[in-house]
């Protein structure tokens, strides 16, 4: 039941995406919020539940959006799923594992939607896309990183705790 | 043994002597005296006084400053209430004038119907250029519906629902707009960018371009009514091996300050993609 709340959350962390974060641009980079909660969330080590949040998350993003929803959904569930594949591999070092997430996975989705906008006719350069979007995005979801995964660890806490029979 | 002197007689010897001594004292015999011993008590009062003052003000100065610091918290708080209050008359008075604006266009300009809608939200994505506005179906907003400031072209709506629909930006990089050079009256094509740049392409390499021509749009190809202003040419990329000229413009839109939009809701934009031959026999 708990994960009803994924709805209003997710809701509102594609409100403030929308309505703020695409706002505060570097060059034409900007923060994306959708991104840090998610990997915030799946670093969980009970996150199992996070697979649901990437996909109601994706398609939430790709309704807002303009790029096609396969892209953005792709991108969105491989940040969930990488999240889980570092959680498993440095658990001793969340922060670290953010950071790593963070990184692979903002190459992750800006690859798929940048795929998904070249297949659907929208003719991007690699170079300028990479030095104006890509690169500035990456930085301010870099220095994001640590505040968002402190505020989404406190829900990760309390939406996947798990009471154990001793 | 002696007796002591009556009580009359001690009151008269008494009498006698402050008599003398103040016979003395109007006689001017006591002034050498007299002004040695007021000096003295004069500096001792003051003494006396300078410490008790500092003393009083040590006493009483904390006291002064916490009430200094309560009026000046009220004073802060109402300081910060006046700001907020001129911020929030800033942003009506903006919004008045934006509006103003933009009844003024649709005046100058009544062979259209428009519909005026406020910016809500930017695309999600990074690479797209679009807005999301607060009218949508409901208002009779449909897909394709060109959308303007006072100062010119915005863009195009792109998908609607009930109560909102967005529009994507003639800065977005999918985004290719007919238009006209007014001063060469030559067609070119409008392109957006990843960066938000916008850009002439397919100008004819016979025409004149000058920096600061007018761009208005053509209406060819029916996505667009005609003569909309769009920007001015900064400048003119000419080669010979090429077919056609380039030029990079500037828009009279600012882009990034947009708060307010009017939808063009009488104009239905013309399909014209059967007509086009198709590549494959």
């Amino acid at each position: 039941m708990k994960n009803l709340v994924a709805f209003p959350i997710l809701l509102l962390v594609l409100v403030l995406q929308s309505a703020v974060a695409s706002r505060l641009t570097l060059l034409s980079g900007f923060a994306d919020l959708l991104l840090l909660f998610l990997a915030g969330l799946s670093l969980h080590k009970n996150a199992h539940m996070a697979w649901h949040w990437g996909i109601i998350g994706g398609l939430g993003m790709g309704f807002i959006s303009g790029a096609p929803l396969w892209s953005i959904l792709a991108g969105y569930l491989g940040v969930v799923g990488l999240a889980r594949l570092v959680q498993r591999r440095v658990w001793e070092s969340p922060l670290l594992a953010m950071f790593l997430v963070t990184f692979a996975g903002t190459l992750l989705v800006h690859g798929s939607t940048f795929i998904g906008l070249w297949l659907s006719g929208t003719a991007m350069p690699v170079e300028a896309t990479f030095s104006l979007v890509t690169l500035p995005s990456l930085f301010i979801n870099m220095i994001l990183a640590v505040p968002a995964y402190t505020l989404v660890r406190d829900l990760a806490n309390w939406l996947f705790y798990v009471e154990r029979m001793i | 043994m002696r007796e002591p002197p009556s009580n009359s007689l001690q009151t008269t010897i008494l009498v006698l002597v402050i008599t003398g001594i103040l016979a003395l004292a109007l006689g001017g015999y006591f002034g050498p005296i007299s002004n040695v011993a007021g000096g003295a008590l004069v500096s001792a009062q003051a003494w006396f006084s300078t410490r008790f003052v500092a003393v009083q003000e040590f006493l009483t100065v904390p006291r002064d400053v916490a009430s200094l610091r309560q009026e000046n918290a009220q004073l802060r708080a109402e300081i910060s209430g006046l700001q907020t209050q001129i911020i929030e008359l800033q942003q009506q008075v903006a919004e008045t004038q934006s509006l103003a604006a933009l009844v003024a266009f649709s005046r100058a300009n009544p062979e259209s119907t428009y519909k005026a809608a406020t910016v809500i939200g930017r695309d999600p994505s990074p690479f797209l250029q679009y807005i999301i506005i607060d009218v949508g179906a409901n208002d009779g907003i449909r897909r394709g519906m060109p959308v303007v400031t006072n100062q010119g072209l915005v863009g195009r709506v792109d998908a609607v629902i009930g109560s909102a629909a967005r529009v994507q930006l003639i800065t977005d990089p999918a985004s290719a707009v007919n238009v006209r050079l007014q001063n060469a009256e030559t067609d070119a094509m409008l392109l957006g960018s990843v960066s938000g740049d916008v850009s002439l392409d397919m100008i004819s390499q016979d025409v004149t371009v000058q920096p600061g021509d007018v761009v208005v749009t053509s209406g060819l190809g029916g996505g667009y009514p005609a003569d909309l202003l769009v920007g001015q040419v900064l400048n003119v990329r000419k080669r010979e091996a090429d077919l056609f000229q380039q030029a990079t413009l500037q828009p009279v839109v600012d882009f990034n300050r947009l708060n307010i939009v009017l939808v063009i809701v009488n104009f239905r934009p013309v399909d014209i993609s059967p007509l086009i031959p198709s590549l494959t026999p």
